[in-house]
């Protein structure tokens, strides 16, 4: 057990945070600090192609595909940096976290091939096409359905929450391909691109006035017939494989923008007094501590080379997260007072803090609600009996 | 960086536990209760054959020369036993405040008997203590096994010392205590003889951390032992024609205590880690650690008490010995509050 960083790994940072810096003040400073993932999304698909151009794409990725086989201290340590540097979110995202690793783990060589190298230079955009307005909580509901016709696929139905869509490049789809199937049986794993007149993306306006979130509308879309990963009918498990990914190393480049929301609080509780206040004392103490738990739940969450067991740490981590940062807006509003509860914009657009408070509350719902994380913990890890079937 | 543990690491933690789950039986513990909450036997063969007294304390002494996260992996076993042992006060703080800070004579004569449970020591800082030239005069109260005790290391902003058992002017009252595992006792010093050590300070604050990863690491052993009996229940109660972890309410309390006890055991790993490679974030880790770790196991022995029903408040049932030693932890060497204001400083600055 070592917790420590070695010499050469501490050179690798000093590597990343200099470059890092170098461009936040230079060509790519009017993105610097920005916080939402939508604000000048298309600068910041610039951005994305920078860093693929200059080698920073995907660095845990094998070099064959465009990535530096970074090690995880080199993949951590970059996380880091990264956010220290306040360089905004990766709004390709789904691409770098998802897309790429399910096509890396079930794709064949042609579609790695045909969208590896594209995703780490930042050329493809991922969306993600999972929730339907009838399939939320229970994914395996999904009613999208697509049929196989003279070598394309041909897809009719509704997606929703798809994510940053109206930036993006393609989208992956759960379909329903076994006409009459039902639940995770008959699924099928679809990469569709999405400039074509099938499919029409329309904003979801959310309760903090973005629209981050929309509804995706399918009308006999097309893609080719090679443009599924895995088999047909195979598409409940490669779009669990996928959910696994979501783990993966980018959770401390998350952890370090929590972080900076935090630090932006500990200011404002020292500006304005709250930091005098006991019970707003042990309330930041206790969300340093729970983000340095974070911190060292991940590192042993991606530490751990034994899959063979349910790994604890990596089965809570979502509600741990999702969780401390909905309490953390919570906390940002308690100290602001009623200053947090205006804005200095003539729209109706929050600085950090607020939208912290506001947006936080999407985080214990989207990718599993606190309740099914709570389901799948007790059921997954302590084996108790799962929740039984409705058959409405 | 590598946050998992070694081969040699995971072999003392699998040794720990086969050991504990084996020999620190609840009628071993039960007995141990009626009397001064030591179980004799147990911690004979845990200081001599098994040799792990010293896991974390010098080779000269007798020690194994380990460092704290060994240590933790022996700590949050016994806690998963609620073993009636004083690894708290004897080892963790007597012995590694002597390693650190006691005279050459007081380390060659005391660490190999405390290592191999001839001796059994107890700890206390406190500010009641009048010192007049080798004497102490005062009373310290809840020292932790204190009946039990041989020689007592004590101390307050002024220095530390050793007072002998056996020496004029000490008595021991032994109180009735909540946690009949850890019980305490009242020392009484009327002009007792005290042997001052070379570097007291340092012998505190050893014996304060050691203590804090003492019981942070027995907190996170006994949160899931309190959550692994509660599901073995779970599965086995049938109530409405179907085992009672059946039900999203009981299911999502277990899993809420399987989010904290993950938590809990980032943070235990972290502390002693932290403290072995002499990390600037170790306080933190520390502070975070007792007061996160001590919280999550009351919360889970609350639970067990809660998802047996009624069975779970009855004395036979094991449920209360968790119970009351998380509440036990809670308090001693700093209760949540303390530890978390603390961090409030770290970040915040000192409290108006």
């Amino acid at each position: 057990m070592k917790l420590g960083f070695s010499p050469e790994e501490e050179l690798f940072r000093a590597e990343c945070a200099d470059w890092l810096n170098a461009q936040m003040a230079g060509e790519f400073r009017d993105i610097k600090g920005i916080s939402t993932l939508t604000e000048k999304a298309e600068r910041r698909k610039e951005w994305e192609q920078h860093l693929g151009a200059n080698g920073w794409g995907c660095i845990g990725w094998p070099k064959e595909w465009g990535g530096r086989s970074a090690s995880l201290a080199e993949q951590v340590i970059f996380a880091e940096e990264y956010a220290r540097a306040g360089v905004p979110g990766r709004v390709n995202h789904i691409g770098i976290e998802l897309a790429g690793p399910t096509i890396l783990t079930f794709g064949t060589e042609e579609q790695k091939k045909r969208f590896l190298p594209d995703i780490a230079a930042g050329n493809t955009i991922f969306c993600q096409g999972f929730s339907e307005p009838g399939a939320g909580s229970d994914l395996a509901s999904v009613r999208t359905k697509g049929r196989l016709e003279n070598g394309s696929w041909i897809v009719n139905g509704q997606k929703i929450w798809t994510s940053l869509a109206h930036i993006s490049d393609w989208i992956f789809v759960v379909t329903r391909t076994e006409e009459g199937s039902k639940g995770p049986k008959g699924l099928t794993f679809l990469m569709m691109p999405i400039d074509q007149p099938g499919v029409e993306i329309r904003p979801i306006k959310q309760i903090n006035g973005d629209a981050e979130f929309n509804e995706t509308f399918f009308t006999d879309a097309t893609c080719p017939e090679d443009s599924l990963i895995g088999a047909v009918g195979d598409g409940w498990r490669i779009a669990m494989g996928l959910l696994a990914f979501e783990r993966g190393v980018s959770t401390l480049g998350q952890q370090m923008a929590f972080r900076n929301e935090l630090d932006a609080i500990i200011t404002a509780a020292k500006a304005n007094g709250a930091a005098t206040n006991p019970l707003i004392r042990q309330r930041l103490a206790k969300a340093e501590i729970g983000l340095k738990l974070m911190r060292y739940g991940a590192l042993r969450m991606l530490s751990n080379t034994d899959h063979s067991k349910v790994d604890g740490a990596a089965l809570t981590y979502k509600i741990q997260w999702a969780t401390w940062r909905r309490n953390l807006g919570e906390l940002a509003m308690d100290v602001l007072g009623q200053a947090g509860e205006v804005t200095d914009k003539a729209e109706y657009e929050w600085s950090v803090l607020p939208n912290l408070f506001l947006y936080s509350r999407a985080d214990t719902i989207y990718g599993g609600t606190n309740q099914i994380q709570r389901n799948l913990i007790a059921e997954r890890g302590l084996g108790m009996p799962r929740e039984p079937r409705g058959d409405v | 960086m590598e946050f998992v543990f070694t081969e040699e690491q995971a072999m003392i933690g699998e040794t720990a536990r086969a050991f504990f789950a084996e020999s620190a039986t609840s009628e071993h513990t039960r007995k141990a209760m009626a009397g001064d909450g030591i179980d004799r036997a147990l911690w004979q063969s845990f200081c001599g054959e098994l040799g792990l007294g010293g896991v974390a304390l010098p080779e000269a002494y007798g020690g194994a020369g380990l460092g704290m996260v060994e240590f933790a992996l022996v700590a949050e076993a016994a806690g998963a036993q609620v073993a009636a042992i004083p690894l708290v006060g004897s080892i963790a703080m007597a012995a590694h405040a002597i390693a650190a800070g006691g005279s050459d004579s007081q380390r060659e004569e005391i660490l190999p008997r405390l290592i191999s449970g001839d001796l059994i020591g107890a700890c206390a800082g406190t500010e009641m203590l009048t010192v007049d030239g080798n004497t102490l005069s005062g009373i310290v109260d809840f020292v932790a096994h204190g009946a039990a005790a041989d020689l007592f290391v004590l101390g307050d902003a002024e220095g530390a010392w050793i007072v002998r058992r056996d020496a004029p002017g000490v008595t021991v009252t032994a109180l009735t205590t909540m946690d009949q595992t850890r019980p305490f006792a009242r020392l009484t010093l009327d002009r007792a003889t005290a042997e001052p050590m070379s570097k007291g300070q340092l012998a505190l604050q050893t014996a304060r951390e050691c203590g804090w990863v003492c019981l942070a690491a027995e907190a996170l052993g006994g949160a899931q032992a309190a959550l692994d009996k509660t599901v073995a229940y779970a599965k086995e109660r049938i109530q409405f024609g179907r085992p009672i972890g059946s039900f999203q309410a009981y299911k999502h309390r277990l899993a809420d205590m399987v989010i904290e006890i993950e938590q809990a055991r980032s943070a235990v790993y972290w502390a002693a880690c932290a403290v072995d490679e002499g990390s600037d974030e170790a306080a933190l880790a520390l502070h975070a650690a007792k007061s996160y770790c001590a919280d999550t196991f009351f919360m889970c022995a609350s639970n067990m008490i809660q998802l047996h029903g009624g069975i779970g408040f009855t004395w036979e049932h094991d449920a209360h010995l968790y119970f009351k030693r998380a509440r036990s932890i809670q308090t001693m060497l700093g209760n949540g509050d303390y530890h978390r204001e603390q961090v409030a400083t770290m970040i915040l600055g000192e409290a108006a």
